[in-house]
């Protein structure tokens, strides 16, 4: 598959707000990339038309109840033949922070055993309390398998920004330890939160800013196909968009968002 | 940019959360996207004594958390970033707790339409009509008493900024469309305004069915139909021919649209409910303004200056100012605040590699273009207690300093006034004072205004508000690639000041810190003011400017501290080199707070340009950048005043309001 023919579909519903910004990041790279209402996608019955289904960031109906969990929900009754499809068939799904809140409320990860019919992780509310916008570091801790990272070499640190009031990801308390050991053992582990040298923050604050488990900021599912994150890497896909350009005598073009777009890009035209 | 200064003090949260959603819409009403929030508070002092507390007035601290969260969660799940604000704290806000909201939009000049003729059909958009905010505007044109919360506790509307973000989209989508003739915001007096004013602006009459009004809940009465201030509503005036098309696109983003009536040639407003008439006015009676005469007395405060010695310890001095709460790092309240959600904004409100203070706020709103939006802001209510006229003159200035200090030109202004009751003579009197000051000062600088809002009547059994302006401005960035930061960048450059000192300290953080007001406000030169900044901006565009940052409470020292600690590298400076009239003491020269100065990092090597470039105004180099992690200050006598380590200014500067020592 040529790079040009790749179709990016970007779901919305009421309350998404990252959207616009995520489909500019892969037009930037020469994908086609459209903003679909769940409504259209419903109504025409088209999603599998797309390459690759995203889930940008905001806050989809409000995440009431639970962040992601009415989105999740209505979507599975609605578009679940589809989405079952769109995954067997191995196209790639991402998830970004609402997107990620999503895809572990549907069950599309962690996915230990294929596509979950109750949710086996959460994000939750942050310790300490409350919403956050900062710019944090991740490391790679992918060997490979996440078509997301392909690009990326195994413990490269990144920088991101995060936004979010609910980004504690955990697993249940007493399958903790044989959950992580599972997600290390099929490579679905892929960022952590840490500080500028690539030292993990072994939940330290503000190395860690949600208190997520095992300083846990993205993971895929078993085939490395769908991929969930909290940082926001289209926030982080200029030069411009870094937080201190303005110190530095040359910037790089790109920041390190673009890694996350580029590194599918790169699976498609390969494995397709 | 709104004042929604009484909801907030009955229901922090909900008010101040309605107040962003309410500003919102007003760039909606001109079918602009709103792309940036700003939001300027003013609180009483957090740690007000509770046994002080009269009943009714709720506590500074609640306020706070209230205020601070509501404005937070409106933005952030609209997905509109707020990249700007200030928070201020008086012993006034106790009583009368001030809220700003304001938002900025953009609109493409030939999709604003605005042709709305009779038989066009008046659609009724977004959220339902229940009880909530009948009456808030009677409600913020009152005095708050002891009774407001039992009384008025329906007047505050209730936020869902969900159905905000879905009637943006559809609006934006009949915007670029060209489907309807006119559209406006539901705010104060909700339907009763929003139907009214349309029908006027057109030259129209209109007819009404109040039964169609989708409700929240049934028994609804038709007046309070008419009047009540529910959320998250727009109307529009759409040609009966494109009536399908725009519903669509409502139903599209799962928002109700309900037609409610027609415009009319006949100029009468004509309501009916279940077919009987309700209501049926001549549109003049509506709109024939009489006039009122009010009686503004000028009266001066009788003030004196403080007599006091120079302390001992200045460091000691710095480290409290950058401590009090005006002055100190707000943190722990901005990044509850989404600032890059649209992953536009270029210059963040925190700047350097530890979190310092920006001046202003950069966007990069266009993909295909790199002219950037400064937002900025200037606000000095102590100075009112001394003269409404320097107050406002100057917080027009560190509006347009601050916009300045990043690279923004061509600077547009928005006033808003937080006044009390202005049928006391006196209260009007302050009012006429400051306005002739937007006059002068604006005509000066060559700043237009270009739009503004008032809140009067905010009094409490605490008394009135101190008489507060905020001046927001907009500039333009020609190109984001040469916006200043204010963090220091590298050692060996020079530092210098642009603009005169003078024992200015009336009304200052330093006299506050003091326990004196003062009297001798900050003036404002304005025409020598604009000649300065023309150059300033002149260097920017030559790229000599490598940091710049302006002169505002607490003065140069102040200043210097932020762009040191910012950037992680320390200063050498000599009060000596600081260009002043008659300015004898260490303090007064440190603390100052005269207007229309900067601080300016130029590279060794642009050193003559840049003197060249500035020749004949005030401006000085008073030291380096240096390596060492301090900042240290010679005396007129040659001596060391101040020597303070970079880590001890930055943790007195970010302990007060609880924002963690970051990357320490």
């Amino acid at each position: 598959m040529r790079r040009e023919e790749i179709k990016v579909c970007v779901m919305r519903v009421g309350g998404t707000n990252c959207d616009a910004e995520t489909k500019r990041a892969f037009q930037e790279l020469g994908v086609q990339a459209k903003v679909l209402h769940v409504n259209e996608l419903i109504k025409h019955g088209n999603l599998l038309d797309y390459n690759v289904l995203v889930f940008p960031g905001g806050f989809s109906f409000g995440d009431y109840v639970r962040s992601g969990v009415i989105f999740a929900r209505s979507l599975s009754v609605k578009l679940g033949k589809e989405i079952d499809t769109f995954v067997d068939e191995g196209r790639p799904i991402l998830g970004i922070c609402n997107g990620f809140q999503i895809l572990v409320e549907y069950g599309l990860l962690p996915g230990f055993e294929g596509v979950s019919t109750y949710p086996e992780a959460t994000l939750t509310t942050n310790v300490p309390q409350g919403f956050k916008c900062q710019w944090v570091h991740l490391k790679n801790e992918n060997k490979g398998k996440c078509a997301f990272t392909s690009k990326i070499p195994t413990g490269n640190v990144l920088r991101m920004p995060i936004a979010h009031g609910e980004g504690r990801f955990l697993f249940p308390v007493e399958k903790e330890k044989q959950m992580l050991q599972k997600l290390i053992d099929n490579d679905m582990m892929v960022f952590r939160y840490c500080d500028e040298n690539g030292v993990v923050a072994d939940g330290t604050y503000p190395t860690n800013p949600n208190g997520a488990f095992h300083d846990i900021a993205g993971i895929c599912n078993r085939e490395g196909t769908i991929f969930g994150l909290m940082p926001h890497p289209e926030r982080a896909m200029y030069w411009w968009q870094q937080p201190d350009w303005t110190r530095q005598t040359r910037m790089p073009q790109y920041g390190d968002g673009k890694l996350v777009f580029e590194s599918l890009i790169s699976h498609l035209t390969k494995k397709f | 940019m709104e004042t929604h200064n009484h909801p907030s003090a009955v229901e922090p949260f909900g008010g101040a959360a309605t107040g962003v959603g309410g500003v919102i819409r007003d760039v909606l009403g001109v079918w602009a996207d709103p792309i940036a929030c700003t939001d300027v508070l003013g609180f009483g002092p957090l740690d007000y004594d509770y046994s002080k507390l009269p009943a009714g007035v709720k506590h500074p601290k609640y306020v706070y958390m209230g205020v601070t969260a509501g404005i937070g969660a409106y933005g952030n799940n609209m997905g509109i970033p707020t990249v700007n604000g200030a928070i201020y704290f008086d012993d006034s806000y106790t009583g009368n707790v001030t809220v700003y909201c304001g938002c900025i939009g953009l609109l493409p000049l030939n999709k604003f339409k605005k042709n709305a003729k009779p038989n066009h059909v008046i659609l009724l958009a977004g959220g339902k009509t229940g009880r909530d905010g009948i009456h808030g505007v009677t409600f913020a044109s009152a005095e708050l008493t002891e009774k407001s919360e039992e009384i008025s506790r329906p007047a505050v509307q209730i936020a869902d900024p969900i159905e905000e973000e879905k009637l943006k989209r559809a609006i934006i989508e009949v915007r670029d469309r060209e489907l309807a003739s006119a559209i406006t915001d539901l705010g104060g007096g909700g339907l009763s305004s929003a139907v009214g004013e349309t029908a006027e602006k057109f030259g129209c009459g209109a007819t009404l069915a109040l039964d169609k009004v989708p409700l929240k809940y049934q028994g609804l009465a038709p007046w309070e139909i008419y009047i009540s201030e529910s959320q998250e509503r727009m109307l529009l005036a759409v040609p009966p021919e494109n009536l399908d098309s725009v519903m669509a696109f409502f139903e599209q983003e799962d928002v109700e649209a309900t037609a409610i009536g027609t415009l009319t040639t006949e100029r009468r407003l004509h309501l009916e409910y279940s077919g009987e008439t309700v209501a049926d006015l001549d549109m003049a009676f509506l709109f024939d303004m009489g006039e009122s005469t009010k009686k503004a007395v000028i009266q001066t405060p009788r003030l004196t200056e403080p007599e006091f010695a120079e302390p001992a310890n200045l460091t000691e001095t710095l480290m409290q100012l950058l401590s009090a709460p005006n002055i100190a790092s707000k943190e722990s309240v901005v990044r509850t605040y989404d600032h890059e959600v649209k992953g536009n904004t270029t210059l963040k409100p925190l700047q350097g590699k530890y979190a310092g203070p920006n001046d202003a706020a950069v966007l990069k709103p266009l993909d295909n273009s790199w002219k950037g939006l400064a937002i900025s802001c200037g606000m000095n209510p102590n100075y009112g207690k001394i003269d409404a006229y320097w107050m406002a003159a100057s917080a027009i200035d560190e509006a347009v300093r601050n916009n300045l200090a990043v690279g923004g030109q061509r600077i547009a202004l928005l006033d808003n006034f937080t006044w009390g009751n202005p049928e006391k003579p006196e209260r009007l009197g302050s009012l006429v004072r400051a306005c002739e000051a937007c006059y002068d000062v604006a005509t000066a600088l060559r700043t237009p205004f270009i739009s503004g809002k008032d809140s009067l009547y905010n009094e409490s059994p605490l008394g009135p508000v101190t008489p507060t302006l905020l001046i927001t401005a907009v500039g333009i960035v020609p190109d984001i690639r040469s916006t200043v930061s204010m963090d220091l960048k590298a050692p060996g450059n020079l530092l210098y000041i642009l603009g005169e000192t003078y024992p200015e300290l009336g009304g200052s953080e330093y006299y506050r810190l003091n326990g004196f007001l003062g009297s001798s406000v900050p003036k404002l030169h304005a025409t020598k003011a604009r000649r300065t900044y023309y150059n300033l901006t002149k260097a920017m565009g030559e790229g000599l400017v490598k940091s710049c940052h302006d002169l505002s409470e607490g003065g140069l020292a102040v200043a210097a501290a932020e762009m040191a600690f910012a950037g992680g590298y320390g200063l050498e400076l000599d009060l000596r080199s600081v260009p002043n009239k008659l300015v004898a003491r260490h303090d007064f020269l440190l603390f100052s707070e005269s207007n229309s100065r900067f601080l300016i990092e130029v590279a060794e090597q642009d050193r003559s340009v840049f003197e060249d470039l500035m020749r004949s105004k005030a401006c000085a180099p008073i030291g380096k950048v240096t390596k060492d992690q301090k900042l240290l200050v010679h005396g007129l006598n040659g001596k060391v005043v101040v020597d303070a380590g970079l880590a001890e200014l930055r943790r007195s500067w970010k302990k007060t309001l609880g924002a963690e020592a970051q990357s320490e």
